[in-house]
């Protein structure tokens, strides 16, 4: 490239006008082995901004947080579901309104039986009070034993003083 | 938006968001921290994001904004303190380092330069945004821009010839 052209450049660039365009015709002159002495200090300005810009950030960053916060909330909402549901399942109560047909009928025969059942027991309670009627009178001929007996001990004492 | 979604939209420009934090802070690791903490509230804000049209530009906005705070903040201060300490007390065996590498010098040169002409001169010559996007990102109009450029390009070259006689031959 002509060497004129190359100052033309430079003294755009120094006052800021030059274009991305001409700036990279300038970083390709400085960038070969052979230039100009007068020019070196641009080739070291040229030389430092392309160094630099290799430079990289290697560190990593870590991205995560939310998304962890969020499965925590899932999973305390699943439990109290859970527990809500096993609640209310504990105390449902069932009424006869709830039956279906055949767990009616079901129903009635079990009622049934026990009536019938509870009736047997009751006529083998009325035969029991024949018995209750007995004790009674055994009872009673036991207190007028016990009189006589009394009798007898007062009427063995008056024989025994004479 | 995943998490490839992500690292896809972020991987062409988070090494610019580095370089640009660096030119700033000048620490590696300070630049690192500033990094991680800019890519970490891009994801946190990732539903807004998808809205802008150049995430790009927002997001050098964003770092611009984030180290001139840090550079603000106490820490930062303390930070220069022990900078500049270092470079007192090494000043002479410094530049003699610097003289036998002259293409670090430059960055020596670049750190002395006001933040706002840095950042525009980082913009452009590194990472070679054209006006308009640098106008979007810093907010600003095209000629002060122009203006600040050719203030650091000059400065650059001015130092560079003086320290080592560059062009005077």
């Amino acid at each position: 490239m002509v060497l004129n052209k190359i100052e033309h450049l430079l003294e755009k660039y120094d006052n800021g006008e030059t274009t991305l365009k001409e700036e990279q015709q300038l970083r390709a002159y400085f960038a070969q082995n052979d230039v100009a002495p007068h020019l070196e200090s641009y080739r070291v300005m040229f030389q430092y901004f392309a160094n630099t810009k290799q430079e990289q950030f290697t560190k990593d960053v870590p991205l995560q947080t939310k998304k962890y916060t969020l499965y925590k909330w899932i999973s305390v909402a699943a439990v109290a579901v859970l527990m809500m549901t096993a609640y209310f399942q504990m105390n449902q109560k069932t009424t006869l309104a709830d039956l279906n047909h055949d767990e009616l009928m079901a129903y009635n025969e079990t009622v049934r039986a026990l009536n019938l059942v509870s009736s047997k027991l009751n006529q083998g309670a009325t035969s029991l009070s024949v018995l209750d009627f007995a004790s009674n009178q055994f009872e009673k001929g036991e207190e007028q034993f016990n009189q006589m007996s009394e009798f007898s001990k007062t009427a063995n004492k008056i024989f025994k003083n004479k | 938006m995943t998490q490839t979604d992500f690292v896809k939209l972020v991987m062409p420009f988070k090494d610019k968001v580095f370089r640009l934090a660096k030119r700033l802070l000048v620490s590696n690791e300070e630049a690192e921290d500033a990094t991680q903490e800019i890519l970490m509230k891009l994801w946190t804000n990732k539903k807004q994001i998808e809205a802008y049209k150049n995430v790009e530009a927002f997001s050098m906005t964003m770092t611009k904004n984030f180290c001139l705070d840090r550079l603000k903040s106490k820490q930062a201060q303390n930070l220069k303190i022990v900078h500049s300490n270092y470079q007192d007390n090494n000043a002479s065996l410094q530049k003699q380092l610097e003289l036998n590498d002259s293409v670090d010098w430059v960055s020596k040169i670049i750190e002395q330069l006001p933040e706002q002409q840095k950042i525009i001169l980082q913009l452009r010559d590194i990472e070679q945004y054209d006006f308009e996007e640098i106008a979007e990102m810093l907010d600003m109009n095209q000629t002060a821009i122009r203006v600040a450029l050719s203030r650091a390009r000059k400065t650059i070259r001015e130092q560079l010839t003086n320290t080592h006689s560059y062009g005077i031959k």
